[in-house]
């Protein structure tokens, strides 16, 4: 009798458990991301009749895959990292040098063109060996003093690059830069180009889509390698010298070695992403690793959430969207809206009024700021912060709450 | 003495070396940049002195004080419009203008950055470090935002009112706008060290400074102090934007994060915290970036002074005059 119960098996919907799949919020994160990243291109594409939006999603792309590398540095290990971009930058060139006709005009006097596979490589072990390099003599700074490092790091290398105009082309920028080439690619209706088809000797020459696929495909990998690396010795050793790096020595852990690995490991994100970032925009000039950079990625992991992926990741695509995409269409917003409730002289510049449309322009740092300002003081832990995190978070407010009782008692 | 401390001995000297030779083979060149060094370096002292008391009494990097520094500026230039100045002369008008505008700016920047400690990074006080860091950037964009609305994105001209005399001594050239740079920033740090030690609320902020927790079991008032803090850097950063405007005349909004920026590296260059290091290290950095843009040409001067930064940490990693102190 018990034996007929023992062997049924229990129904599909048990053993797949998705009720505590959901409730593991990351798991959940992580599918809803999988699933709007299949849909996206798709859906954009068969919705706006262009990919306008993939390209878009393509850029964010490498935001992504920064803020995912600085939270390895920021969150994982606690170093505050203030010239993240020079990193980016070192990446970005090492590419655009190795793959463009730049070099043929420099002292050189020979072009390089290496693949783009091969390079995403080579740009990923410059800007590890950079961050080594940078680390090496100021990781043993406490605190801060590495911040002020690292700032002074980011505002040399963008300024080097420039300066050495002869190799780089300075303000010039270098351009021409080679697309990557692939031996096959599949082709669809998914992204707008016709029925399914096998393209020979695919070359990616800008097309949106393609580089939605490498970027996704990048930042799984990254992923599954920074996940990998959380739950690993090393991860364990950084969470310990985030918490108390005294205590972490006592236990054993080499200090500067763990960090050290940290600030190449974040580093080396960044070269990935800055080869990337080379071969999609085709364009690499000095003036697009400035100071903002570094900032705008330390935003979107500490708003994120430090120290959780998941987070991270979109945080990286609320700030995208957020600077990239709802404050520069603002004022046409904003212009659409005055001629939609008939207030059309609003348009129209008039003495000092220089139209709705401008003036919305003007207020594009104001709200900005406003969003940082508004966002942290709501939610200070980030949007999806770590359990840890959350819990010690918690923890002292409940202290706290009953320092609070045990005043009012006193008196 | 370690390896370190050699290190930092045989970078000075060579510095020294390096600069003495220039000195020889053309003194006029070399002095006639020192005296430029020194204006430039004043105003970076005042405005780094902001960032250190900050740093000293909440160990928040303030990225707003440029931005505060710079809203002096162009508040001033505003009450100075207003009073309709002579422009390109001295007269007993100017002077009072000028009396009576240095505290009022000074003033309204000290109310302002009490408001914004009031709403941006008091909520945030036992927040995770880096959420007062995030919303110090936001208010920077903030107040970037409010000045580019109220006068656009182009330069913006601050009226010309010190008297225009000049004198050349054995070939260097003076003009009163650097001596009066240099007093008024000399004045200024003094008062400001006098409160700091010989008040009530200066030792207040000391305590606070060395230990908050202490510091309240004491009977501080820990806002308060705070407070305080961010109003005294806000009249130093208010004067210094009125300083800067009268000396260079042109102001734009994004004045203050460039040159906010250096005068951080100023204050981490003395010692952050430390306040007689924050105006040795604004004139220091003043001087390097005046050598720097003659003898090594302008392009490279924010590689000589972020490269002489990490350099000054590698081997002295608190800085010029920070004391070394053991982790809590």
């Amino acid at each position: 009798m018990s034996n007929a119960s023992m062997t049924r098996r229990p129904p599909l919907r048990q053993r797949l458990r998705p009720r505590e799949m959901i409730r593991d919020r990351d798991t959940a994160v992580y599918g809803v991301l999988i699933i709007v990243a299949v849909l996206f291109p798709i859906i954009s594409i068969w919705a706006t009749n262009g990919t306008a939006l993939v390209s878009h999603a393509t850029r964010a792309g490498y935001w992504v895959l920064l803020a995912i590398g600085l939270n390895v540095v920021v969150g994982f290990a606690g170093l505050l990292d203030l010239g993240y971009a020079a990193f980016f930058a070192i990446g970005a060139y090492s590419y655009a040098l190795l793959a463009s006709p730049q070099l043929a005009s420099s002292p050189a006097h020979h072009a390089v063109h290496i693949t783009f596979w091969i390079l995403m490589f080579v740009s990923l072990v410059f800007a590890a060996v950079a961050g080594a390099v940078l680390g090496f003599p100021t990781l043993r700074l406490r605190g801060d003093y590495l911040a002020i490092v690292t700032l002074g790091f980011g505002e040399i290398v963008p300024q080097l690059f420039y300066n050495f105009d002869q190799w780089t082309g300075g303000i010039n920028a270098v351009g021409l830069i080679d697309q990557p080439r692939l031996p096959v690619w599949i082709q669809g209706p998914w992204s707008g180009d016709g029925p399914v088809a096998w393209v020979r000797d695919f070359n990616f020459n800008g097309d949106p889509v393609a580089y939605y696929v490498l970027i996704c495909a990048l930042i799984a990998a990254g992923v599954i390698l920074v996940t990998n690396l959380h739950r690993s010795r090393l991860g364990r050793a950084w969470m310990a010298i985030r918490e108390d790096e005294v205590a972490a020595a006592a236990m054993g852990i080499n200090t500067v070695t763990t960090k050290l690995l940290a600030f190449g490991i974040g580093a080396s994100f960044s070269g990935f992403a800055g080869a990337y970032y080379g071969a999609s925009v085709s364009l690499v000039s000095p003036d697009s690793f400035l100071f903002i950079v570094s900032i705008t990625v330390l935003v979107m992991v500490v708003l994120g959430g430090m120290g959780n992926i998941t987070g991270v990741i979109v945080g990286a695509l609320v700030m995208y969207y957020i600077v990239f995409y709802l404050i520069p269409g603002l004022p046409d917003f904003a212009r659409g809206l005055a001629s939609d409730l008939g207030l059309q002289s609003l348009n129209n510049s008039n003495g000092d009024w220089p139209g709705l449309a401008e003036e919305t322009q003007r207020l594009n740092f104001l709200i900005y700021g406003a969003i940082l300002v508004g966002v942290m003081l709501l939610r200070p832990q980030g949007l999806l912060p770590s359990r840890v995190r959350e819990q010690e978070l918690k923890h002292a407010a409940v202290q706290e709450d009953e320092a609070a009782v045990e005043q009012a008692h006193a008196r | 003495m370690s390896v370190a401390d050699y290190g930092f001995y045989v970078l000075c000297a060579s510095a020294v070396v390096l600069l003495a030779a220039q000195a020889v083979l053309n003194p006029t060149q070399f002095a006639q940049i020192l005296v430029f060094g020194l204006t430039q370096g004043s105003i970076y002292a005042l405005v780094a002195l902001g960032y250190t008391m900050v740093y000293g009494i909440i160990e928040l990097i303030n990225f707003a004080h440029g931005d505060v520094f710079t809203l002096g500026a162009y508040i001033g230039t505003t009450i100075l419009g207003f009073l309709a100045v002579t422009e390109g002369g001295f007269t007993a008008f100017n002077l009072i203008a000028l009396v009576i505008v240095f505290p009022v700016v000074m003033l309204i920047m000290g109310g302002i950055n009490v408001t914004i400690e009031r709403i941006a990074y008091r909520p945030l006080r036992n927040a995770p470090r880096l959420a007062p860091l995030i919303t110090a950037i936001g208010m920077s964009f903030f107040l970037e935002g409010i000045m580019f609305i109220w006068k656009g994105p182009a330069t913006v001209h601050f009226p010309d009112i010190l008297p225009q005399q000049s004198t050349t001594v054995a070939g260097v050239f003076f003009g009163f706008k650097d001596v009066f740079v240099v007093v008024t920033a000399a004045i200024l740090v003094s008062l400001l060290a006098v409160f700091i030690n010989r008040t009530k609320l200066g030792k207040a902020m000391r305590a606070t400074a060395q230990d908050r927790d202490a510091a309240q079991l004491m009977g501080i008032d820990i806002n308060r102090t705070i407070a305080a803090t961010f109003f005294i850097g806000a009249l130093l950063a208010g004067a210094g934007g009125m300083i800067w405007g009268l000396y260079y005349n042109t102001i734009y909004y994004q004045l203050g994060f460039r040159s906010g920026l250096i005068a951080f590296t100023a204050a981490v260059f003395g010692g952050i915290g430390n306040i007689p290091g924050a105006a040795i290290g604004g004139l220091v950095i003043g001087l390097v970036a005046a050598f720097s843009d003659n003898y090594i040409g302008s392009k490279w001067t924010q590689v000589v002074i972020f490269g002489i930064l990490i350099a000054v940490l590698v081997f002295r990693p608190t800085g010029l005059l920070g004391m070394r102190v053991p982790e809590k």
